[in-house]
């Protein structure tokens, strides 16, 4: 009898289930398939598009670009919508995987989106036809008040002994270099090798005074006062000092990596109108505004920044920075196939110092 | 005919997860991009920065086999003398943190041994001087040692288990002292399982990236990082597989030396 009883209740969830995905399985105007980065949308804002499209947001998410790049490039799933970095977008230009933009048809983009992150976007999308910005940050140095007295406004200061086992650097090939070739006041991208030999033989002279390499860490590590310094994204930045109020973020000096992650249309995407519909959507200021107080990562949305209340958020150099008061700055770009396994390979020697 | 059917199952098994990905280390590890046959991917062992990796990683999997030993044999010893509920229950809790991820047991680690970690808070509280030892050498040991250790006490405790009561007190009946007794008969009798110890602890050491990762750091690079970062990062499997047959090679080394000690198969018996 139990057994009976329990089969029946069982069917009738399956029944349940089923009827609720038929309502839900193809919307009434179709659908959308967005391959977006893990924790990097509020995800109300998706349920908010469907209700007023009647468009069904098939949602996706990768942890790298590297990740990311050969999904769309095998095109077995084929995604309408992708938010890759900057050097990634010029790759899959590069590759011919992208579709130009219609830009009539997303007007919110012209009409919110900063000029002057689409002027950034030139380095990796010289015309500005395949991608619209959705995120945008700097990288720079995490410091505890407590633990250094003295001001922070150059990356020489990882190289200082004083601070010995306590600096975190970041365990990832190119923002390491990026560190090295910045202080030193060549190119991020550099592919010129006695810039690079000399970045690395820094980074080995660094190597004594890293506490550890990481990626993630650098945040709980920061919070924790387990370390004094620790380069870290912009974006974390923000969270990490409402956890711990003793922790500020500078912009060194000699510059840095200037990232956008930016909205593009893969060639083969099935749904082409809803991509468009989907991207305008999320230009508009109040729901570029609602993904920015969920991920805290900056927005390069005017009209959104405009709406944001409290003003030491709305003026917060960490989240906007006046990137005109900083030299030097400057976007990742696709080094090539021989470029990349350079870079790798002097990342090794350092790594195995 | 049944018993061959019966088979059948693991046949598959050892033929798609062991047979082919095996192939497949060895096709990519002899090929290059373009699908040609080289040994480039193998000799770059040499290189200062790989062979480095590799020494490393050999010379931190010896001490902390070395160390396991140590520690598991006098254990091992007791462990046999105890009561049968007595053994039995320490022999569990020895099994129990096996129960828990291993990756979660060594970030474990981590957060006791960090600078504002557990154990350099309860040494501050007592006065006493900090333990900095957090993303060097001897912390990848400790995590080595912590985390193998139950491997080599199984064999050994197994090994002195099967020993005859009787030799032993015929050893003593005949004038053996105590270390005589030990020297001449116990470890000789044991070696089987210290053999298979030895294997079960060094190998999975000399392989091991998680640990290096995350008590070291990510600042002691060990061969199996190496190996790693080619697979996940830069994405060179041709490399990574090359690297992986140098790995292959000291492996089947060292299981040949136990096939020569341990013909019966005495210690493999956990």
């Amino acid at each position: 009898m139990k057994k009976r009883i329990l089969t029946l209740l069982l069917l009738g969830i399956s029944i349940l289930s089923l009827t609720a995905c038929g309502k839900n399985q193809s919307g009434e105007n179709g659908e959308v398939v967005v391959y977006n980065w893990g924790e990097y949308i509020d995800p109300d804002v998706i349920t908010s598009f469907e209700e007023e499209t009647g468009i069904r947001v098939i949602y996706d998410e990768f942890e790298t670009n590297e990740i990311m790049y050969p999904k769309v490039e095998a095109g077995a799933s084929a995604y309408d919508v992708v938010c890759p970095s900057d050097y990634m977008i010029k790759k899959m230009i590069d590759n011919d995987l992208l579709a130009k933009l219609d830009f009539e048809k997303i007007p919110n983009a012209k009409k919110y989106i900063g000029q002057q992150y689409y002027d950034q976007s030139r380095e990796f999308d010289p015309g500005n036809e395949y991608s619209i910005p959705y995120c945008w940050g700097t990288v720079g140095i995490l410091y505890n008040k407590t633990m250094v007295t003295e001001p922070v406004d150059s990356w020489d200061i990882l190289w200082d002994e004083t601070y010995a086992d306590n600096i975190l650097m970041q365990d990832s090939v190119r923002d390491a270099f990026m560190v090295a070739l910045k202080r030193a006041g060549a190119s991020m991208n550099s592919l010129d090798e006695t810039q690079l030999q000399e970045a690395k033989d820094m980074l080995i002279a660094q190597k004594p005074l890293v506490q550890a390499y990481v990626i993630d860490q650098v945040r709980d590590k920061m919070i924790g006062g387990e370390a004094a310094l620790g380069v870290i994204y912009s974006g974390e930045a923000i969270y990490t000092q409402r956890e711990n109020a003793d922790l500020e973020y500078v912009i060194p000096k000699e510059g840095t990596n200037v990232w956008i992650d930016s909205w593009v249309i893969p060639k083969n995407a099935p749904n082409r109108e809803n991509a468009e519909k989907f991207i305008d959507y999320m230009c508009r200021p109040e729901i570029a505004l609602q993904n920015f107080e969920y991920i805290t990562y900056s927005t390069p949305n005017e009209g959104a920044r405009e709406l944001i209340e409290d003003e030491d958020i709305k003026n917060s150099p960490i989240a906007f920075p006046d990137l005109s008061q900083y030299q030097n700055l400057e976007t990742f770009s696709y080094l090539g196939e021989e470029g990349d396994a350079l870079y790798n390979e002097l990342w090794k020697e350092v790594k195995s110092e | 005919m049944n018993k061959k059917t019966l088979a059948f199952p693991y046949v598959f098994w050892a033929a798609a997860f062991i047979v082919i990905p095996l192939c497949m280390v060895f096709y990519y590890g002899m090929t290059d991009k373009t699908g040609a046959f080289t040994l480039s991917n193998i000799i770059t062992i040499a290189t200062a920065e790989h062979s480095k990796a590799l020494l490393l990683s050999l010379e931190l999997s010896f001490v902390s086999t070395v160390i396991c030993f140590i520690l598991a044999y006098p254990l091992a010893m007791m462990l046999t003398n105890m009561h049968v509920s007595t053994h039995s229950f320490i022999v569990l809790i020895f099994i129990l943190p096996m129960w828990m991820n291993f990756l979660l047991r060594t970030l474990a680690w981590q957060t006791l041994l960090e600078k504002t970690g557990v154990i350099n808070n309860v040494l501050a509280f007592l006065h006493l001087p900090a333990l900095d030892i957090i993303n060097t050498p001897g912390a990848i040991i400790l995590g080595m040692v912590y985390n193998f250790l139950p491997f080599m006490v199984l064999p050994i405790y197994n090994a002195l288990c099967k020993i005859d009561g009787n030799v032993i007190n015929a050893a003593r009946d005949l004038g053996a002292n105590g270390i005589q007794t030990f020297l001449r008969i116990t470890l000789p009798l044991s070696l089987p399982g210290i053999i298979s110890g030895i294997t079960m602890v060094f190998i999975p050491a000399l392989t091991t990236f998680v640990i290096s990762t995350l008590l070291g750091g990510s600042k002691i690079l060990l061969i199996g990082n190496v190996i790693e970062q080619e697979f996940t990062q830069t994405g060179n499997w041709h490399l990574g597989s090359g690297l992986s047959i140098v790995l292959m090679i000291f492996i089947i080394v060292n299981m040949v030396v136990e096939a020569v000690f341990d013909r019966e198969g005495e210690g493999n018996k956990l």
